[in-house]
């Protein structure tokens, strides 16, 4: 991205944060769980984009707009191998790797169909019991969810 | 103590295990008093439970505490379609504590985040019941005289019975081998071994138990139900291996004792209610003084 040879699919932002190699089916996720379809800031997005590490990736530009590590970490559940790279004037500044956080509230879904989250409005809060392969355990029935068996609210 | 509601064994540390057990021992010398008096106890029965329900009532009413609540949700207002949340909101401010069973897995913590006053887990689903397991730890360590080196064997469905698994959580506390008896599609799930392994405890799984019988410090029966099995012929073919008979128990240890958490079907032939080895009576006695404990120990009230 560097020189000018190679194109951007997506154009460069002059401030605000890239969000980079997520998987792209976990494209429209990212954009829920981080709320992007409520902003009113400027958002480009491709998706489907060839990569060598995920196969097809995407990638999301949001301008003027930076976020907190929480924040952040909450999509480790559906793009773990995302990247971010906060730019000020066209410039990386800094750059940033998601980390699956301990506690995860208000995201998942929980696998247990007896489950009071699933039968009565109420908040699923989840400890994070493994996190090389995602295993989520409720705080309410106390079963695992496995990585597998994983659903996004 | 730390926690102020009852929700799940796990909460409790071996230390709070034991302060609860001495407690239920002073009860059980003394069952009856005043300790409960002018509290108000909400017994929320959202399932039919009568054996933990009359427990519970009979523990209050020894300690002169008055009960509001109902023993089955069709004559409550949740029939009208009322959410737990609404219930524990307005029930919370009626009661000093909260007693609930409910068929939805979690609901005791839910519960136990929306009141404000101690709530304690009579069955929440197939999760935790954790009133069982304390009484189950009271009954081993009076009839052994410790929980301490225990060969327990666990009989039935082990893979289902929320009893095993709360009492299996808890006696890994204690250097304890377990023997898990059981047929091939309802053994001991892995997550349960796995906590075993990480404990450094022994643990042997059999498919019959008549020839290792007399190792048993304590055999904890429970009911291997038809239901629970994909194929009928596969019931059949067990039901009868799983079923506790007084010959088997010739040559037994002479402090073995057999425990089952009850109702019993077949499980426990009849003829063993005479052996002076048979405990499960007198376990669910021992529920009252548990209960009594758990109570007085979540209101802070000393004995």
């Amino acid at each position: 991205m560097k020189g000018g040879k190679q194109q951007l699919v997506v154009s460069a932002i002059q401030n605000g944060t890239v969000i980079d190699h997520v998987p792209a089916k976990s494209l429209f996720k990212v954009i829920q769980i981080l709320g992007l379809d409520h902003i009113e800031n400027q958002i480009t997005f491709g998706t489907n984009l060839e990569s060598k590490k995920l196969g097809h990736k995407a990638i999301i530009k949001i301008s003027e707009r930076y976020f907190e590590d929480n924040d952040i970490n909450r999509i480790a559940l559906v793009a773990p191998e995302a990247k971010l790279n906060i730019i000020k004037d066209y410039m990386v500044v800094e750059k940033k790797v998601v980390k699956v956080p301990d506690y995860i509230t208000a995201i998942a879904k929980c696998m247990n169909p007896k489950c009071i989250t699933n039968l009565e409005n109420v908040t699923t809060r989840f400890q994070v019991i493994s996190k090389k392969n995602i295993a989520l355990k409720c705080r309410y029935c106390e079963k695992i969810t496995s990585g597998d068996n994983l659903k996004i609210i | 103590m730390r926690n102020r509601s009852l929700v799940s064994i796990d909460d409790f540390s071996k230390e709070e295990i034991l302060e609860i057990l001495d407690l239920a021992g002073k009860f059980e010398l003394r069952p009856v008093g005043k300790l409960l008096e002018g509290k108000v106890i909400a017994t929320l029965f959202f399932e039919p439970s009568t054996r933990t329900r009359l427990s519970f009532e009979s523990a209050i009413n020894r300690l002169g505490g008055k009960i509001v609540g109902f023993a089955d949700s069709s004559i409550s207002s949740v029939t009208k379609g009322e959410t737990l949340f609404d219930t524990i909101k307005m029930v919370n401010s009626y009661a000093d504590l909260i007693v609930i069973r409910h068929p939805f897995e979690g609901s005791a913590r839910f519960a136990s985040e929306v009141a404000t006053v101690p709530v304690i887990n009579a069955g929440d689903g197939a999760n935790q019941h954790p009133t069982q397991t304390l009484l189950d730890l009271y009954s081993i360590r009076k009839t052994q005289g410790s929980l301490d080196n225990l060969n327990v064997f666990m009989v039935g469905d082990l893979k289902y019975g929320r009893t095993v698994h709360s009492l299996l959580m808890a006696m890994a506390h204690w250097n304890t081998t377990f023997n898990f008896i059981s047929p091939e599609e309802l053994r001991v799930p892995d997550e349960f071994k796995l906590h075993l392994d990480n404990a450094g405890l022994k643990y042997y799984e059999h498919l019959d138990f008549s020839d290792i019988i007399s190792r048993a410090d304590i055999i904890y029966m429970t009911r291997v139900q038809k239901e629970r099995f994909s194929d009928p012929i596969e019931y059949e073919k067990v039901k009868n291996v799983y079923v506790l008979r007084n010959s088997m128990l010739r040559n037994t240890k002479a402090n073995l004792r057999i425990l089952h958490p009850l109702p019993r079907v077949n499980e426990i032939h009849t003829d063993v209610d005479s052996n002076p080895k048979a405990y499960y009576f007198e376990q669910a006695l021992n529920g009252v003084y548990t209960r009594q404990a758990i109570l007085c120990t979540l209101l802070d009230l000393n004995f």
